[in-house]
């Protein structure tokens, strides 16, 4: 192993063609740091998955080098699994046993003492807030306990890398801020967090680092900072008090009216939302209130993977 | 994983396994039990005394052995194929796989499980045999010797079942089609001095006669085959499908894509 090194998750030149031909992914590159917290966007069959399926060894790669924490996996997968933790999308647990027994015999796949196994599941059954339905057949929980029952799954072995894979897909607002919390904490307790997630809000607000996926290649790795930096305009919904009668005109601001006391406009990054305001108010229009169309990352997601489907045409 | 790790890493799978069946016990122990117990009576109390002596020995006191181990194969067998099965199909075998277990200690583990039922079985028959006919045991080591290995061997072959398993009909089509067949012609219930030479050949090719017969041997004293033989047979097709199984695991065939 190669103590020097820094990175969580080191991928190069990863290829992935199935039995049946599907090009998964075209020898992609990423990095991810120790202490991150990662997300991996794209749309479906983007190859998020399979990448996610190659790093917990449930997805053969055909070429390429993957490294967890400086173990290789195809010199040591072993070594490397016992870092990581995953989350996988689906339910995959034995739906007649309990959580409880779920979480021990995780623990021991992993070589952990039965004594150990049983304060672990406990402590994880308790900050997930499924410790009073540690007893009952996991068939039995509801869709949002059965996410958290694998995330406290993940985490029995301590794993310094947790993989999630759309780990709030089908939860109700309030659990997935808890369970942001949840995750948030566990970060800064110094695991490495890599998720796949089709809120963007969601990458957003957790994650410091994105990488773009699309048609199996990386369209984009940077941090959601520079990434935000990139967005060249923003689409604003205007509530006006005055009622509509036709849609006002502003020049430079193109304007669609949506109902009666709603308007849209797209407002590049040059211009400034007060002079709109100014122009509107001298037509009699007085703004109430204004919000974002979609979530700014929704949007610089949506350019980018256009960009890409238009670059593959041309090509 | 250090030695230590990879023992408890068994002694789970182990566990969750005998936990499994134990806890579907009207499902697992109960039926393989009944099942015997009708052929007990059938064939030992009143068809039995009609048929005589089969090989020098009441009819009851020849078939016992074959009975019991047909339990003994039966349910070493059903155990692998449907656990192993079942956890591909709730996926939860995912949870094996991204696990630092050793391939053989999955491999180990599922075979112990299913050698635990079947045994168990085996010898929940064996207790009920008593009631129905007397037995002085003729060589307790060839007795646990035979059983053991055959149930290994048993075990072995349902993962290598479920592993190519596709659908629930694909876990019953072996033991429906073949393993049943191979049973009631493997001299369960009768002597291949019956069938005459040439059909007495073909029985040979049978696996089952070997352990069926060692087991009555074990029990009995008496026995259409020799026994070192029967061993011999058993060890070399329990090597065989050990490494088959080990292979497929290693490989991650219709595991992982």
């Amino acid at each position: 192993m190669n103590q020097s090194t820094k990175s969580a998750l080191q991928i190069s030149q990863l290829t992935k063609v199935y039995e049946d031909g599907f090009v998964a992914l075209k020898g992609i590159d990423l990095n991810v740091a120790e202490g991150d917290f990662f997300a991996l966007l794209g749309p479906n069959g983007a190859g998020k998955s399979t990448t996610i399926g190659i790093i917990c060894s449930l997805v053969r790669k055909t070429e390429g080098l993957v490294t967890i924490f400086g173990y290789d996996i195809d010199a040591d997968f072993s070594g490397a699994k016992q870092y990581v933790g995953v989350v996988p999308q689906e339910f995959n647990f034995n739906q007649f046993e309990k959580p409880i027994d779920i979480l021990i015999n995780q623990a021991g796949y992993f070589g952990i003492p039965a004594k150990i196994a049983a304060e672990r599941a406990e402590k994880y059954l308790m900050q997930l807030g499924l410790w009073d339905r540690a007893h009952v057949p996991s068939r039995t929980l509801s869709g949002g306990m059965k996410r958290r029952l694998m995330i406290a799954r993940a985490l029995m072995h301590e794993p310094k890398l947790l993989v999630l894979d759309e780990p709030t897909a089908g939860v109700d607002i309030e659990l997935r801020r808890s369970m942001w919390e949840f995750l948030q904490e566990i970060n800064k307790q110094g695991t490495t967090i890599i998720l796949t997630t089709h809120y963007l809000e969601e990458a957003e607000s957790l994650c410091r680092n994105v990488a773009i996926i699309d048609h199996g290649q990386i369209v984009q790795n940077t941090s959601i900072r520079e990434l935000i930096s990139q967005l060249n305009k923003e689409t604003f919904i205007l509530d006006t008090r005055e009622q509509l009668s036709s849609c006002p005109e502003v020049e430079g601001y193109p304007l669609k009216q949506v109902d009666t006391n709603t308007l849209e406009v797209e407002v590049e990054k040059t211009q400034s939302i007060n002079e709109l305001f100014a122009a509107l108010t001298s037509q009699g229009l007085h703004v109430v209130s204004m919000r974002n169309k979609t979530n700014r990352l929704e949007e610089l997601f949506f350019d980018l993977v256009a960009k890409n489907l238009q670059e593959k045409g041309n090509g | 994983m250090d030695n230590h790790q990879k023992w408890i890493a068994f002694t789970t799978i182990v566990r969750r396994e005998i936990h499994r069946f134990m806890r579907i016990w009207p499902q697992t122990l109960v039926p393989p039990v009944i099942t015997i117990v009708l052929y007990f009576v059938i064939f030992g109390r009143l068809i039995g005394g009609r048929i005589g002596e089969m090989s020098g020995l009441p009819y009851i006191q020849f078939v016992a052995p074959g009975l019991i181990m047909m339990s003994v194969i039966t349910n070493s067998y059903s155990n692998v194929v449907s656990s192993f099965y079942g956890s591909k199909f709730q996926r939860n075998i995912e949870e094996l796989l991204v696990s630092p277990t050793p391939n053989w200690i999955i491999l180990l583990g599922y075979v112990v499980g299913g050698m635990s039922r079947g045994l168990g079985v085996g010898a929940l028959v064996t207790i009920l045999s008593l009631y129905f006919a007397d037995f002085s045991l003729h060589s307790l080591p060839i007795t646990i010797g035979i059983v053991l290995m055959t149930s290994l061997m048993f075990s072995l072959a349902g993962l290598i079942n479920a592993v190519f398993a596709n659908s629930f009909d694909d876990i019953s089509i072996i033991p429906t089609f073949v393993l049943t067949p191979l049973i009631y012609l493997g001299g369960v219930f009768y002597s291949i001095e019956l069938l005459g030479e040439f059909w007495g050949s073909v029985s040979l090719i049978n696996p089952i006669l070997y352990m069926v017969n060692a087991f009555r041997y074990g029990m009995v004293g008496i026995t259409d085959i020799n026994i070192a033989w029967s061993f011999g047979m058993v060890g070399l097709f329990s090597a065989l499908l050990f490494f088959v199984a080990l292979n497929l695991l290693e490989k991650g065939s219709r595991l992982r894509s």
